[in-house]
């Protein structure tokens, strides 16, 4: 009974003790929160020292890295500072290609990551391309490489190289694979991309690679990415509509509802995402509504 | 030879009354703990990083218990003056010591058998949850047979380590420096690739010499990773697992009978 009572006096004690400890900490934190502000340290920054402190397990501390990365990328997007500082991002990325130079989604992710633009994104096209050229030098043999430069420099609007580096992703061993056989959609993408400019038949073929990506929130961006281009296409044919309105009334239409009753359209246009398009009454011209999660539209103009 | 089996029973037994093999438990814990976590934390890739995981856990694992039960296996026979009832007994020196060799390599198989099965289960289980674009990425299948090939370089590796701290241990009485030893050969096994070509770095000739000496004569722990090439599928070159495998048994043969040939001589007293 003894033995019990004693028990249960030191399960009390503990109780208490943990308690005592969660309640300062809580109150230590609202506190002190300024104080305890982490500023984020690369404490080794040399891949060749790290691959050696890693001893053989390189591959798990590459996963680390990895996740530190992301955790970092995503942390100062999401942080409401005016201007994001993502000093730290390629460092990591180089760290962690360097203690497993396979890690192909490190160099995938990693590059469009940096390619991002300003003001959310680090806007490193650059340092994009060095690290995928860091991955082409590894595994000479995948397409997906040379393909993401050439993805690089088409987000930068730099089609004639986009358009090399697609051709160069062609002629990889691994894009003639049995099988695979990307090198057969790879060359008509150079060609379009190197003819047509901007064009968003070249961007709907790059999206829809995306679509085959294993990483959901990139599925879920390009899916995002096609609706806007359909949204493109549909906004130019409207303003054909509208220009032959124009033409005929000698005005722009008012409403969606003049361009009905004049049997140019049979009901108010939704986007893909079933918001009405906002006519300028002035102009004619048409746009997204800004409620509308398609909002803004990127700045391809449609073939 | 019956001696030698009924050692290393006994060490089999006392190591599971020491609470080894929770060891397994531990790491099934983490395994799964990390799972559910690496989904949270990454951007794909989930089954690499927990292939990766597994592997280093196994290796880890079984690094600790090689080094810490594998200097105390003689050490506290004498620390607990056990070692005179034990000899007086009809055993000789060297049986005892192949014994205990073979009972800690036989406890640290086991466990590593029990964690790889524990492994695939929860890369089954990881590989029923992908989607088909994330299997398809993968480079290699979530229950990739190949997974085995590192979990027995791993095997082979620990089975090094514990014949280094056997050896050890056999003139050492303190366990520190038998830990430090054998985990500061450890450490330096790794740097293979830097001590051959140490000649690259410095002036001296004789450095470089040294060095190279030392790469031969040191054992090269580099030389059992082959985790990075099964978990990216990457072909490893024919005959590597092979010569990896007999170069081991080389090298635990040696470490063995220098050990033997020290124990032999040593005064308890």
């Amino acid at each position: 009974m003894k033995g019990v009572t004693k028990l249960g006096a030191g399960f009390l004690t503990i109780a208490v003790l943990t308690m005592g400890v969660v309640r300062l900490q809580m109150v230590r934190e609202q506190r002190f929160t300024q104080a305890e502000a982490t500023q984020q340290v690369l404490y080794v920054s040399s891949p060749a020292v790290l691959t050696r402190l890693a001893l053989s397990y390189d591959a798990l501390v590459a996963d680390l890295y990895w996740i530190r990365a992301i955790q970092y990328y995503g942390g100062t997007r999401l942080s409401d500072a005016a201007s994001k500082s993502y000093a730290l991002l390629y460092p990591l990325l180089d760290l962690t290609t360097a203690l497993d130079p396979n890690f192909n989604i490190a160099y995938e992710f990693g590059a469009f990551f940096l390619s991002e633009k300003k003001p959310g994104g680090p806007g490193r096209s650059d340092l994009a391309i060095r690290l995928l050229e860091k991955g082409i030098a590894a595994r000479p043999d995948r397409w997906q490489y040379p393909y993401d430069v050439g993805f690089v420099h088409y987000r930068d609007g730099d089609y004639k190289d986009a358009a090399e580096w697609f051709l160069r992703a062609a002629e990889t061993p691994g894009a003639k694979k049995d099988g695979e056989r990307a090198d057969v959609w790879l060359r008509p993408l150079a060609a379009n991309t190197l003819a047509a400019g901007r064009d968003t038949r070249s961007s709907r073929v790059l999206y829809q690679q995306l679509l085959k990506s294993d990483a959901s929130w990139l599925r879920a961006d390009a899916a995002r990415r096609l609706k806007q281009l359909d949204a493109i296409d549909s906004i130019a044919v409207l303003e054909q509509l509208t220009a032959e309105y124009e033409r005929r009334f000698g005005n722009p239409p008012p409403r969606w509802d003049d361009m009905v009753r004049a049997g140019l359209l049979r009901r108010a246009p939704l986007d893909p995402d079933g918001h009405e398009y906002v006519l300028n009454p002035w102009w004619g011209d048409v746009t997204l509504a800004d409620d509308s999660p398609l909002w803004p539209l990127p700045t391809e103009k449609p073939a | 030879m019956r001696t030698i089996g009924l050692v290393a029973l006994h060490v089999f037994r006392d190591s599971v009354r020491d609470k080894v093999l929770y060891s397994i438990v531990a790491f099934a814990v983490i395994l799964m703990a990390v799972s559910y976590l690496i989904g949270q934390l990454t951007a794909g890739e989930d089954l690499k990083i927990i292939k990766d995981l597994g592997l280093a856990a196994m290796s880890l694992m079984g690094l600790f218990i090689a080094v810490f039960i594998g200097i105390g296996l003689i050490a506290r026979e004498i620390d607990r003056r056990s070692i005179y009832a034990v000899l007086a007994k009809p055993v000789r020196r060297h049986e005892l010591l192949l014994g205990k060799y073979i009972g800690l390599v036989g406890t640290l198989f086991v466990n590593l058998a029990v964690m790889a099965l524990a492994y695939y289960l929860v890369l089954a289980y990881i590989g029923s949850t992908l989607s088909e674009a994330a299997l398809k990425a993968a480079s290699a299948p979530p229950t990739d047979p190949r997974l085995l090939l590192a979990v027995m370089m791993i095997g082979l590796e620990l089975a090094l380590v514990t014949a280094l701290a056997l050896f050890w241990s056999t003139f050492s009485s303190s366990a520190l420096l038998s830990a430090g030893l054998t985990f500061g050969l450890y450490v330096a096994g790794q740097f293979g690739a830097d001590l051959k070509n140490f000649e690259q770095v410095v002036k001296s000739p004789a450095a470089g010499l040294i060095g190279r000496a030392l790469y031969y004569l040191l054992p090269n722990f580099a030389a059992f990773d082959i985790k990075t090439e099964v978990v990216h599928a990457l072909p490893i070159q024919p005959g590597y697992l092979s010569l990896t495998a007999g170069y081991a048994l080389i090298y635990i043969a040696l470490l063995l009978t220098a050990s033997v040939m020290i124990f032999a001589r040593r005064d308890f007293k």
